[in-house]
């Protein structure tokens, strides 16, 4: 018993200098377990006299008490050490850049056109797509340009013969869908147009959106609303001037080319503006009754507004891109810009 | 069409700055596409006198002047040719400015004191090209006048765009009304009076079409001097209108086709022979134009002809030989009415665009041609002198148009505009048109005046109303529609989806032109049909592509050219395949791949990409319609693709498409340093799916064997996979193929394919007997007709 103290010095120092678990496991096994050196004090109590045995006991138990809390504390002590250990040596570089295949992207004429279709189709319109390789009557004559008219001249055509042609415009999908479809109708027609032209600002072929609403009672008003909100959001810009100036469609009546306010240089006046302040960026119009009359609908009971845009043209605008012709380039250093 | 702002000041002048004009006329849909001084910028030049004039005594091709600048006399060197006394010049005080920056000083030329310069017009700006010689002045010129002054210098050219509706304002008097229309001002013209005849003789006209040529007016006029000066005020209104000075007879044609907007052509009277006839031309005659090239008329072009052959084609251009020159000395002046059809087409069908054919083919007032033909008179008897003979005219009133009458609905107005106009301002607008207006119960009745072949129907009138009134002044609402949801096909993979993925794996967009090189395409495709045009921009975009494979190789070819050595690209598009009558217009989503698998990294991904990449990310795209199992790849020949790496992708037993890595024999023939995979495949087979169908879980256990058999190298999987399924019963749930490997411990020409299978009953534990059935029915089979043997 006398050596209890000197025990538990023992014990302790050994407890704290232990650096490893099996070490620890060791300590315990050797003084508190079964035939452990303090579980032998206690066994030994019975030799005392009785009166001794609660006092010499209660301080044994203390003992033990106290060597199992600095074996627990310890072994926290090391499993903490151990831990951080480990958690340094599987330490990351964290700015080394990710694995895998890193996405792509869109073509920024994709982007824009799906962006288009989308303000439309939010409100009800559908998409509608049709042939590029288009016959005379549904590119030219419904559309109220008989052969000859002078408006022929406005959209220079690629011919494959007399009457077979590409595509000028993306109105012929509008036609297609009025000679099927019973007002109300409502769509956007998106989609490759052609046109032999080939300079600094027009490549041969180029993408369009027009869009058809027609409906009872459609007027210049819905015309007017629609195309101005579609620019607000489109260029996000609620304050956008915009002005619709009257011109000449065939197919339309009345015609107009709408003009926003140049988002480059806010209307001071710049180059892409050609210091006008103003960008044309649509055409738009109401319906011509002889483009109804070609494809059955009374023209008397329907009214319908119809416009066109260049998304090119948009997307230049919208993303800052001075050279119309990188668009068919597919020059990675251009697409990835879009990514 | 260009034009003087000040001609056209002359005509009507609003209280309104040049651009503030042009944004007013731009806005009424008369688009002004460019405003340009008419002269550079320069002063201190006046008119001034050549009082006297002596050769330099030290240089032959000198003069000394005596110049009167209205304030003294000067001294002047003067080195043009055709200085002469008593002329009026235009003068260059010392301290002038001319175009150029150019300063007039003091100088000595060779000895001799030379204060100032007589300007030529080329040195005013005034020309392009350098001038032979000193600009001469009329002698009614006041000298020491300011020459900017004097020219009415300070005036712009507007070009304005005009559209093909509006031939009516292709004059100076057309866009002068429209602009008195826009500021409510009275428009006033020159004072046309007819031209008193002072000889009877005439010429015979016989207008055989009629419908081509519904009025026809002549007029001999005898002895003009072709070799007189066009005035110089004459010569600065066609210069300011683009148009160059020629010769007397020319420039007045041409003035009055500026001022009011009728072609004119002068023929030599010496030249017309018998009659002049207005008919179709005969198939295959000829003709010699004005610009010496010689035609060949088809049968529906209209002409003008005498009685031995064509002389023009009506309304577009003359001949040389019936062309006024200077020997000219009796002219027949036509002034005629060409219907636009009888012209429209003819002028490209000849390539010649002309400004005659520009205007006839727009609709040329029919009522102006007796107007034209007294004016141009007028000022060929003031120009070139000579006598008029009487003005014969030969028209066919049913043929002309008539005059037009269309009611415009108040109802109708109303709502097309969404606004109520006055009454009084509407019929003001249509009056200030030019139209007779009439209140009739529903609303107005118009007449439409004669220049305006763009009003035919209400809807024209609510245009000129709305135009007038002002877009901008006009309400916008938003359209009224019934809301409801519409049909929206859920088993349909949207195109816009498939995009998207092939976003996510690493493909960027490409747009690749729909016409393509016929070599390329040739190469790639050697047995493709597809549309060729009949006029490309260039022979290298001249056929239309039959597959997105030349387009992605061309922009792969552009982006190896750069450095860009890992593509990764896709498009969607049509194809055109087959010939015109019989064409399939074919929706189609193609995708290339070249170099590493992913880009340059530290961590792997450096191998370069294979077949097996691309097939993974095709298999992603088909995987989102979730019909795998209607897809097969069979093993395929294509001329594009290496034979061995190739296969035809097919949809429900039919062909959808391609895959393979490029002909290494076809990349040798572009040129080509690197590999790549390709693939195309018809959208509306990527676009097909289904929509889900629940299976309940089953709640038993599932059982597995891995099964590894031996068979021909060249046998494919498809085909063991194929007998497995056959085999394996319907409780298989899943079977994947986890090895297959050639080499050590597997004889020479046969491979080893490990597969494991997965059973599991809906409703029950499946017991080993079972499996062990199924599996011998899988060795069996297999072995029968694949010659496969279980690996032990």
């Amino acid at each position: 018993m006398d050596h209890l103290p000197t025990l538990v010095a023992e014990a302790r120092d050994a407890i704290q200098a232990a650096e490893s678990m099996a070490v620890l496991d060791e300590l315990r096994v050797r003084y508190l377990g079964k035939k452990g050196e303090i579980t032998a004090l206690l066994k030994g109590l019975g030799q005392l006299p009785a009166e001794e045995r609660p006092a010499a006991g209660e301080r044994i138990n203390q003992a033990k008490q106290a060597l199992s809390a600095e074996l627990d504390e310890r072994k926290q002590t090391l499993e903490k050490a151990a831990l951080e250990a480990r958690l340094a040596a599987e330490t990351l570089d964290v700015t080394l850049p990710g694995r895998g295949q890193p996405s792509g992207g869109l073509h920024p004429v994709t982007r824009t056109l799906e962006r288009i279709e989308g303000l439309f189709t939010h409100v009800g319109f559908d998409v509608a797509v049709g042939p590029e390789i288009e016959d005379d009557y549904h590119n030219f004559e419904a559309l109220n340009i008989p052969a000859h008219h002078p408006a022929r001249g406005m959209a220079d055509t690629f011919y494959f013969d007399a009457t077979r042609l590409l595509r000028t415009h993306t109105s012929p999908v509008q036609v297609r869908t009025m000679k099927s479809t019973e007002p109300p109708i409502r769509i956007v027609c998106p989609g490759r147009v052609y046109r032999s032209d080939s300079d600094l600002t027009h490549t041969p072929m180029f993408h369009q959106v027009e869009g058809l609403l027609v409906d009872e009672d459609v007027r210049f008003s819905d015309l007017k609303g629609t195309i101005q909100d579609f620019l607000h959001a489109f260029f996000e810009r609620d304050d956008l001037a915009v002005r619709f100036r009257p011109s000449y469609f065939p197919f339309t009546e009345p015609s107009a080319e709408v003009d926003i306010q140049c988002v480059m240089c806010d209307g001071a006046g710049c180059r892409v503006c050609s210091h006008s302040g103003w960008l044309e960026v649509m055409g738009c119009g109401m319906v011509h009754p002889e483009v109804f009359r070609h494809s059955g609908i009374d023209s008397e009971r329907y009214t319908g507004f119809a416009f066109g845009m260049g998304a090119e043209r948009l997307a230049m605008l919208r993303y800052g891109v001075n050279d119309l012709r990188l668009f068919f380039d597919n020059d990675l250093r251009f697409l990835q810009q879009f990514a | 069409m260009k034009f003087s702002e000040q001609w056209l000041r002359e005509w009507v002048s609003p209280a309104l700055a040049t651009q503030a004009l042009a944004d007013q006329i731009t806005m009424a849909g008369l688009e002004v596409d460019g405003i340009e001084p008419v002269a550079a910028a320069f002063d201190g030049v006046v008119v001034a006198e050549v009082v006297e004039r002596a050769p330099h005594p030290d240089a032959d091709k000198l003069n000394v002047c005596q110049v009167d600048d209205g304030v003294e006399r000067l001294q002047v060197v003067c080195g043009a040719p055709n200085v002469a006394e008593g002329q009026k010049v235009a003068f260059a005080r010392v301290g002038a400015v001319l175009p150029g920056d150019f300063k007039i000083k003091k100088a000595k030329l060779r000895g001799v004191e030379s204060r100032g310069m007589i300007c030529s017009a080329s040195e005013l700006g005034l020309e392009e090209e350098t001038s032979a010689g000193i600009l001469e002045l009329p002698s009614a010129a006041p000298v020491g006048e300011d020459f900017r002054t004097y020219m009415t210098l300070d005036d712009s050219t507007i070009e304005v765009d005009l559209t093909p509706n509006r031939g009516d304002c292709l004059s100076v008097k057309g866009m002068a009304r429209e602009v008195g229309v826009l500021n409510r001002l009275p428009v006033e013209g020159p004072n046309v009076a007819p031209v008193a005849s002072v000889h009877e003789e005439t010429f015979p006209v016989r207008v055989e079409d009629t419908e081509g040529c519904p009025r026809y007016l002549g007029r001999v006029i005898k002895g003009v001097d072709v070799t007189a000066e066009t005035p110089l005020w004459m010569v600065e209104r066609l210069r300011r209108s683009g148009i160059r000075s020629i010769d007397p007879v020319v420039d007045i044609t041409n003035y009055v086709m500026l001022e009011l907007g009728q072609p004119l052509h002068a023929f030599d009277r010496a030249n017309l022979d018998g009659a002049v006839v207005v008919r179709r031309a005969r198939q295959g005659e000829q003709l010699v134009l004005l610009d010496g090239q010689t035609i060949t008329l088809n049968d529906d072009t209209l002409i003008i002809a005498d009685e031995r052959g064509p002389l023009a084609i009506g309304g577009v251009m003359g001949g040389e030989h019936s062309g006024v020159s200077v020997d000219t000395r009796d002219i027949f002046l036509e002034a005629a009415h060409f219907s636009p059809l009888a012209v429209a087409g003819q002028a490209r069908a000849y390539g010649l665009h002309t400004d005659a054919s520009h205007r006839f083919e727009r609709g040329v007032d029919p009522r102006l041609a007796r107007e034209a033909a007294e004016r141009a008179t007028t000022l060929l008897l003031e120009i070139t002198g000579g006598e008029a003979g009487p003005l014969i005219e030969a028209a066919d009133e049913s043929q002309l148009p008539d005059d037009r009458e269309v009611v415009l609905r108040r109802a109708r107005l109303d709502q097309a505009l969404d606004k109520v106009l006055p009454d009084d301002e509407v019929g003001e607008i249509l009056e200030r048109l030019g139209m007779s207006v009439e209140r009739v119960d529903e609303g107005w009745r118009a007449k439409v005046p004669s220049w305006r072949f763009d009003i035919a129907i209400e809807e024209d009138l609510i245009e000129e109303v709305a135009r007038i009134h002002g877009y901008n002044q006009l309400p916008a609402r938003h359209p009224r529609a019934l809301l409801g949801p519409r049909p929206d096909n859920e088993a349909r993979t949207p195109l816009a989806s498939l995009r998207h993925r092939m976003v996510s794996r690493g493909y960027f967009e490409a747009v690749t032109y729909s016409f393509v090189a016929p070599d390329l395409q040739e190469t790639l495709l050697p047995e493709a049909v597809s549309p060729v045009l009949a006029n490309p921009i260039s022979s290298d975009l001249s056929v239309m592509r039959a597959s997105l494979f030349p387009g992605l190789v061309r922009a792969l070819e552009h982006n190896l050219n750069r450095q860009q050595n890992r593509v990764r690209l896709f498009e969607t598009g049509l194809v055109f395949r087959g010939e015109l009558d019989d064409l399939d217009q074919v929706p189609m989503l193609g995708a290339l791949v070249c170099g590493s698998r992913e880009p340059e990294g530290w961590s792997g991904g450096k191998e370069k990409v294979d077949f097996f990449d691309l097939k993974g990310d095709l298999e992603s795209l088909i995987e989102m319609g979730g019909e795998g199992e209607a897809w097969r790849f069979e093993p395929g020949v294509h001329p594009a693709l290496h034979p061995g790496q190739c296969a035809r992708v097919m949809y429900r037993g039919q062909e959808a498409g391609w895959i393979g890595t490029l002909h290494p024999a076809v990349r040798a023939q572009l040129g080509l340093k690197t590999d790549a995979v390709l693939f195309e495949v018809r959208l509306d087979a990527l676009t097909h799916g289904r929509v889900p169908a629940f299976q309940p879980l089953s709640r038993y256990p599932e059982v597995r064997r891995d099964l590894a058999f031996l068979v021909d190298a060249e046998q494919p999987v498809q085909a063991l996979l194929d007998t497995l399924r056959a085999q394996a019963g319907e409780w298989l749930v899943e079977a994947h193929l986890f090895d297959v490997y050639q080499g050590k411990g597997v004889p020479e020409g046969r491979k080893s394919v490990a597969l494991g299978l997965t059973w599991q009953h809906p409703s029950r534990t499946l017991n080993d007997d079972e499996i062990n059935q199924l599996v011998d029915a899988i060795v069996e089979e297999s072995r029968l007709h694949l010659g496969a043997e279980l690996r032990a």
